[in-house]
């Protein structure tokens, strides 16, 4: 165990002499191991894009985005319901996970710091980060699909929202904690009651980076195609209304990786053409979200 | 620059508004933030006691009625009454250490790089682009290894099936490229960025002067990250090997696509087809009709959730350990 907490000690280090020649080739043999280990996985990053770009650019028309996925083995049509979909559960899904973990996290930084129940909180929540998003479904299911007896894509936000919490929780809390204690000392040495110091002064001077937070939160559920399976499910149609059998509170709403999930597997090389272009809408969405978002707000860092 | 200006803009208007709140009698105000943003913290707390409710509440049926059954039962076939874990748990562990033994050492390598041999520019590079892995979704891990891994090791298997490894008996059965073996492949690049970050992280809090000392000596690059940076970083590096663990033994789509769906008994070996645990719910709960078939499927998810537990709880452990002793709040 004490080599677990302490550098070696001077016994472990061999005494006997060996020859400089042979560690200078175990040394470049694992740097040349290294720099071979960081080409394959970019290439593996390389490979992946270009396979989605390259087999998803021929299904991008405008009819992808305007129509409604095809009846059957029919020809033509488009993902256009899935995208808005995806968008409307995603973002209902922010709606609920992004102020409460922000609010959360400003309790971690500002109020709890150290103290025993922040620890605990801060513990909880990244233990609830590691949750497979899976499990996040199934909850929702059970509380929101199994009592009301239909699917819903409100049930499907709520999952997402759960998978988002945490992660705008830790993201928001490192970015406070780099604000600066003698800002919050300033803010509150000049009479700013404490809610005052900590939205006007700090959160404000934290504001790149709790955008970058909140982007990067709200984009990492976009893609997630697991909690979908039992609670938001797809459909082929246009969600229309709230509470009708295609509304967002009413029956299944179409979204694009449930329905890429779907066609990927199809038979049918066209429904194969179709799942290949929303995987090119997402990951253009996400990947390009997730370049763009560090390009604008952390060039300083 | 200008941000700084912005701050104290920033405070001195905060200042003013403090004392005008004051005079009109707002005293409420701050006890009432500092409770929402308890509630909102504790909102995290709450969501985990909730989903450990209710998913023990609606296993409950399954759990009652089969008792332990599932657990020394190799088949899911609902069909006829066999509601059997082991091989789901079989082939979510298998699949986990396929992905553990490759992404391990890989990532190791990755973060001795990017920490001690390249210039910290193409080190941030490097870095971000092995991230972005993490960014992209599980179903397009998917199809990219169905589509592309997949007829790779359909031309890859038959080889290693006439070199002297394929008498081993891990690699027999017909090479058709779907099974244990692809599922463990993609989730090793899966969880490839997870442990590389974390890694990076704990190996770059190693103080310099630790170093040093030991270049000081004349040693290697190779012998201070052995015997030094590795020793030093070692229960964060255990804590990123944990957290890795727990995102391989909870993914689904990409392991769902890879598996092949073989429910009703254990592989034979690793060109042979299976099921996990998020496989098996995921791939299952359509078909699942009557109450029992549901809660059973519940109780899987039960399972998986703790054992993820269990080994997130061991990162957290690890991680917190590596913090203490670098004496840093990263």
């Amino acid at each position: 165990m004490s080599a677990d907490t302490m550098p070696g000690p001077l016994s472990a280090v061999p005494l006997r002499p060996r020859s400089v020649a042979r560690r200078r080739v175990v040394d470049r043999l694992v740097t040349s191991l290294a720099w071979l280990a960081a080409a394959f996985g970019v290439f593996i990053m390389g490979w992946i894009v270009v396979t989605v770009v390259g087999r998803g650019i021929g299904a991008i028309n405008w009819a992808f985005f305007t129509q409604s996925p095809p009846a059957g083995a029919d020809l033509g049509g488009g993902l256009g319901p899935c995208i808005v979909g995806t968008i409307v559960l995603t973002g209902f899904a922010a709606v609920i996970g992004i102020p409460i973990g922000f609010f959360g996290a400003v309790y971690l930084s500002e109020f709890g710091r150290t103290g025993r129940i922040a620890t605990a909180i801060r513990t909880i929540t990244n233990v609830v980060l590691g949750v497979p998003s899976i499990i996040a479904g199934l909850f929702a299911y059970a509380i929101l699909v199994k009592p009301l007896h239909h699917y819903s894509g409100f049930a499907g936000s709520v999952a997402l929202a759960f998978i988002m919490l945490p992660v705008m929780t830790r993201a928001a809390e490192d970015v406070l904690n780099l604000v600066p204690n003698e800002l919050r000392e300033s803010a509150l040495a000049m009479g700013a009651p404490r809610w005052r110091a900590t939205l006007g002064v700090i959160v404000r001077s934290a504001r790149a980076g709790l955008i970058t937070s909140t982007i990067l939160a709200v984009v990492r559920v976009a893609g997630e195609t697991a909690p979908l399976l039992f609670t938001a499910l797809s459909s082929p149609y246009w969600l229309n209304g709230l509470f009708g059998p295609s509304g967002f509170f009413g029956g299944p709403v179409a979204n694009l990786t449930k329905t890429i999930y779907d066609y990927s597997t199809s038979p049918y090389q066209h429904l194969q053409q179709l799942a290949w272009g929303g995987a090119l809408v997402i990951i253009v969405a996400v990947l390009g979200t997730n370049v763009l978002v560090r390009l604008v707000f952390q060039r300083g860092k | 620059m200008r941000t700084r200006e912005a701050d104290i803009a920033g405070a001195s208007g905060g200042g003013r508004a403090g004392a005008r709140l004051r005079r009109s009698h707002l005293k409420l105000a701050d006890p009432a933030f500092r409770w929402l943003t308890i509630l909102c913290a504790a909102a995290v707390a709450l969501a985990m006691i909730a989903l450990t409710g209710v998913l023990v509440g609606n296993s409950w049926l399954a759990i009652t009625k089969l008792g332990l059954k599932p657990l020394h039962t190799v088949a899911w076939a609902p069909s006829i009454g066999s509601y059997g874990a082991l091989s789901s748990l079989f082939g979510t562990f298998v699949t986990t250490l396929i992905a553990m033994v490759i992404a391990v050492p890989l990532a190791l390598a990755v973060a001795l790089l990017l920490v001690e041999l390249v210039h910290p520019v193409l080190s941030r590079v490097i870095g971000t682009t092995i991230e972005m892995l993490a960014a992209i979704p599980s179903i397009i891990f998917g199809m990219w290894g169905i589509f592309v891994v997949v007829p790779i090791l359909q031309k890859v298997e038959p080889w290693i099936q006439s070199t002297p490894l394929g008498r081993l008996g891990l690699f027999s059965g017909p090479p058709i490229g779907i099974g244990i073996l692809p599922a463990g492949i993609i989730l090793a690049l899966m969880v490839l960025p997870f442990i590389t970050a974390v890694s990076r992280d704990v190996l770059g809090m190693v103080p310099t002067v630790v170093k040093e000392a030991g270049f000081g000596m004349g040693s290697t690059t190779f012998e201070v990250t052995r015997r030094i940076s590795f020793r030093y970083a070692l229960s964060g590096i255990a804590g990123a090997v944990f957290l890795g663990l727990g995102r391989a033994l909870g993914e689904t789509m990409a392991v769902a696509f890879l598996l092949g769906g073989v429910f009703d008994r254990l592989p034979h070996s690793l060109l042979d087809q299976g099921t996990s645990i998020s496989a098996t719910i995921a791939l299952q709960f359509g078909e699942a009709t009557k109450p029992l078939d549901v809660s059973a499927l519940i109780e899987l998810g039960l399972i998986l959730f703790l054992i993820t537990m269990v080994f997130q709880l061991v990162a957290q452990v690890w991680l917190a350990r590596a913090r203490r002793m670098t004496g840093s709040r990263a």
